[in-house]
């Protein structure tokens, strides 16, 4: 029986961290696979009202945002909601050379599939959005989504 | 090596979000031409829901509820054939589906310059509530599974022919102020 006794120190060998790079990298592809770069930084309050039936936004290449909402900055911009194109405020007047620019950025095949994403914080009044509405339909972005959160269902 | 890693992947939080875009995806209309015609509804045919300043609605005249709108919208577009409170029901032909009857009934959303955002997204939640029941429940006459469980493209797209989503938004107007 002796063959099975213990010979040798009973001290815990410390761990081999050869395996650490591997694991870190493995960390790294995860989330360079689920996550998009930040494209713009947004100067607007931006809470997103919510809704059940949402569909998801395909292709982000395709997409432009508009951000519209009250600014961070109150005592520079007021408490009044305003639109946001790429990295500053714009005007209503602004968004047809917007979108003009935004198509002339995409490739030819994929100009009408473009879509034009509102992001639009949920204490804004209707007048402003109906203006970037009409807008977008004077300059031939007709499709367009409004962002929202997602909320699970709580009725039935 | 560890180090080169970790940097990296540091570097990937900082700079990356990870949230998913969602959100009710609309196609508006192309403006009309300033000469054209009013089109001409049958008043039968259209269900108008108006939304105020301050956020009440008004459904056919009547002041209506957010949370029983899907299911007055769901009801004002079923098929009710000989029915004059509902709207005209013809029978059209789609590929996949055969003959069915389809109504003419359109939504008119109209809402206020001081609407909030907030309700208005409330409103097109319901409306496409609504329509994704309709198509649910002639997905599952037809083919016995429901709307978002086809895998058939065409079968789909047959679908939205047949169930199209009729929302008609009216330019909107500067009643209750901002």
């Amino acid at each position: 029986m002796s063959r099975f006794k213990k010979q040798g120190s009973k001290e815990v060998p410390a761990i081999s961290t050869s395996s650490m790079p591997d694991i870190i990298f493995m960390l790294l592809f995860f989330f360079m696979v689920t996550t998009t770069m930040k494209e713009t930084t947004v100067m607007v309050r931006n809470t997103l009202p919510g809704a059940s039936e949402v569909e998801k936004l395909e292709k982000k290449s395709l997409v432009s945002f508009i951000y519209v909402g009250p600014p961070h900055n109150k005592t520079v911009y007021g408490t009044e909601s305003r639109i946001q194109l790429n990295d500053r405020f714009a005007n209503v007047s602004e968004i047809q050379e917007f979108v003009a620019k935004e198509r002339e950025a995409r490739d030819e095949v994929d100009r009408k599939f473009i879509t034009t994403s509102l992001k639009v914080h949920e204490e804004t009044k209707m007048g402003l959005v109906t203006d970037i509405k009409q807008e977008l339909r004077k300059s031939g972005a007709f499709k367009i989504n409004y962002s929202t959160r997602k909320i699970v269902e709580r009725r039935m | 090596m560890a180090d080169i890693a970790f940097l990296m992947l540091i570097f990937f939080l900082v700079t990356t979000t990870m949230d998913v875009d969602t959100g009710i995806i609309r196609q508006l209309s192309p403006p009309p031409p300033p000469d054209a015609p009013i089109p001409d509804i049958n008043k039968r045919n259209m269900m108008s829901i108006l939304v105020n300043s301050h956020d009440a609605l008004l459904i056919n005249g009547k002041p209506g509820d957010i949370n029983t709108l899907r299911m007055e919208v769901k009801d004002f577009m079923s098929i009710h054939p000989d029915d004059p409170a509902y709207p005209v029901v013809e029978f059209k032909s789609f590929d996949y589906l055969g003959e069915i009857p389809v109504t003419k009934g359109v939504i008119s959303l109209k809402n206020d310059r001081g609407t909030s955002y907030e309700m208005y997204i409330k409103v097109q939640n319901e409306l496409a509530a609504a329509f994704k029941d309709l198509r649910d429940d002639l997905a599952m006459q037809k083919f016995g599974r429901k709307y978002d469980k086809l895998i058939d493209e065409n079968i789909i797209e047959a679908i939205n022919l047949a169930i199209p989503l009729r929302i008609s938004e009216a330019e909107p107007e500067d009643i209750g102020g901002k």
